[in-house]
């Protein structure tokens, strides 16, 4: 509703002038008064404190830190030598390194993917059918996972993936210990038992990224209507069809929402490979190991530039998907 | 016909997103029924039998007090913090459009958005670059940081729906900004800040990878844990600490839930 600004013609002059308060008196009133006034103070006054913070305490040490990464190691002292240069970033092509950024890449390949493929019909469920109390048992569903403690979530898998864990047992019980065995026997994906295994690795990270890759592909489904899919289903469409060519590119911008988590997660964890997994690096535990035992600081400063670089090309793109409406 | 699709959905659906449920839950549930095995070897399934005396053995572990009181010191001052810069931040972006607008909510994501490492590693050698020695003082400066953005989220949703007008109305009524603050935005907002007041709670007391970076010799409740979990040495203790863990987080995690649930109803959001 609009306020028309021209003033009643039954108003006089002599409440006109009462329409206009005096100025409050006291240091709250005075202060209240020039809040309102001059509103560019208020803003000043409330966005000092966190810009600082955030400008101060996380950018400050984030320019440091990439600042080092120009920076190299001397190979005899061991010593950071201070003078700018990319040598280091030369290191990171070392076939070893350039191994790990590779298997980090391609395990955040993997998670994203086979997240997207078990998120979808959790999405779609809650998003279409779910109503009332299972909408909200959905989303409660989600949050909690989402939220819980993450080491203690590492942990339970570690109890699942032991070799005299729930899963061998359920295998056996199945009578499909063979099959366990068969893929533990394949070369790179196996390994003694799950739990040293990049199956386990895959199996964990997935299970820990997969709340963030729900939420925003059933942000995107909610956003379909009913409709199209009974449009394309009056049209003659199989569900597969309707799928392929209404939903899955409606859902898009949400996969892409979530993959940036998934993805950008996976691309930094130190913690899910190095307690499950091979002994095969990880980006992560490459920046840890670098920045702690071997104390080379410029060549972990450098290996967190790769996930950056990688999430921003990643985030470019996505723009251009628009993922991020679908947030 | 097509149209009662929209209640009844097909078998296969339905068996795929319950399944992805499960596979989202029963891992937690497995934490519960470990704390109360009386094998403490190793991860045998299923238990041989059932107890209560870890939680006693647990009740009795310096080192856990220890490190929960650390915890929970740490979690609550970050949030205090996180509630005061998150609400400034929220009110100033939403209050009015300014130059470097997009950049605020870009620097308040950013935190989070990047790998966890990179915040813990940046902050860590911005601590030996300063020569600040490791306390509780570094862990709080590291877990504020990222739990802005959670109390940020919440307070700009709502900012966003509380109407402007209320605002106006209470000046028109004669009411200073501290009294328009006190009767009539802070009401309006208190659910939106108290859930991003406990979501934080819950991300901070459950933090490891930055808090690795900035503790130091300290240990936190989640240090705690991964260290047994890199060197197991009290496998029942550390599945009675999981349990607690779980328990500790899962309450702030629904009273958020049922602060926000009802949040469509924001006086004026009507307008």
């Amino acid at each position: 509703m609009t306020v028309s600004a021209t003033p009643s013609p039954h108003l006089d002059h002599a409440n006109r002038a009462l329409a206009i308060l005096p100025g409050k008196g006291g240091i709250t009133g005075r202060l209240s008064d020039s809040f309102w006034r001059n509103p560019k103070l208020l803003l000043i006054l409330f966005l000092t404190p966190p810009v600082l913070w955030l400008g101060i305490i996380y950018l400050g040490s984030l320019f440091a830190l990439l600042a080092q990464s120009f920076f190299s190691i001397d190979e005899f002292s061991g010593l950071v030598k201070y003078e700018l240069t990319l040598k280091t970033y030369g290191e990171l092509f070392r076939p070893a390194n350039l191994d790990i950024i590779i298997r980090t890449a391609s395990m955040a390949a993997c998670v994203t993917l086979a997240a997207a493929i078990v998120a979808f019909p959790i999405g779609y469920f809650a998003a279409r059918y779910a109503r009332g109390k299972w909408k909200a048992l959905f989303y409660i569903g989600v949050m909690l996972p989402l939220w819980s403690s993450y080491l203690v979530k590492v942990y339970a898998w570690k109890l699942i993936l032991a070799k005299e864990g729930i899963l061998t047992w359920i295998f056996a019980k199945l009578h499909l210990t063979w099959l366990l065995d068969a893929w533990l026997a394949i070369p790179v994906i196996g390994g003694y038992s799950l739990s040293v295994s990049y199956t386990g690795t895959f199996l964990v990270f997935l299970y820990v990224w997969l709340p963030f890759m729900v939420l925003p592909v059933q942000a995107a489904l909610e956003r379909v209507p009913a409709s199209y899919i009974e449009a394309s289903g009056d049209l003659g469409a199989k569900p597969s069809q309707t799928f392929r060519h209404i939903l899955f590119p409606l859902a898009l911008p949400g996969i892409v929402a979530g993959s940036i988590f998934t993805f950008s997660l996976t691309l930094g964890d130190y913690i899910i490979p190095q307690i499950i997994g091979s002994s095969r690096l990880f980006i992560g535990q490459a920046v840890y190991a670098q920045q702690g035992t071997a104390g080379n600081i410029p060549l972990a400063a450098a290996f967190t530039v790769v996930p950056i670089v990688i999430m921003g090309i990643y985030l470019w793109g996505a723009k251009r998907m628009g993922a991020f409406d679908a947030l | 016909m097509h149209s009662d699709g929209r209640t009844h959905a097909p078998l296969g659906l339905k068996i795929a997103a319950g399944a992805g449920l499960l596979f989202m839950h029963l891992p937690i549930a497995l934490i519960f029924v470990y704390a109360f095995t009386t094998e403490d070897k190793s991860y045998q399934w299923p238990p041989p039998g059932f107890t209560i005396k870890w939680l006693a053995v647990t009740w009795n572990r310096p080192d856990v007090w220890q490190a929960l009181v650390l915890s929970l010191k740490t979690a609550s001052v970050s949030t205090l913090i996180a509630m005061v810069l998150g609400t400034f931040c929220a009110a100033a972006v939403s209050r009015s459009k300014f130059f470097g607008r997009e950049t605020i909510s870009l620097l308040v994501i950013l935190p989070i958005a990047l790998p966890g490492i990179i915040t813990g590693i940046a902050l860590r050698s911005a601590f030996s670059l300063a020569d600040i020695p490791f306390s509780i003082w570094t862990i709080i400066l590291g877990h504020a940081t990222f739990c802005v953005v959670v109390v940020y989220n919440n307070a700009v949703a709502r900012f966003r729906r509380t109407s402007g007008s209320l605002v106006e109305a209470s000046m028109d009524l004669g009411a200073n900004s501290f009294q328009t603050f006190r009767h009539v935005i802070l009401p309006n907002i208190s659910t939106a800040l108290l859930a991003g007041g406990m979501l934080a709670f819950a991300l901070s007391f459950d933090e490891v990878i930055v808090t690795t970076f900035t503790a130091g010799q300290q240990s936190t409740l989640p240090i705690w844990m991964l260290e047994e979990l890199v060197r197991p040495r009290q496998r029942p203790v550390t599945n009675v600490v999981a349990m607690v863990v779980v328990l500790v987080t899962v309450f702030p995690i629904l009273a958020a839930y049922y602060l926000t649930r009802d949040g469509d109803q924001v006086a004026g959001s009507g307008k």
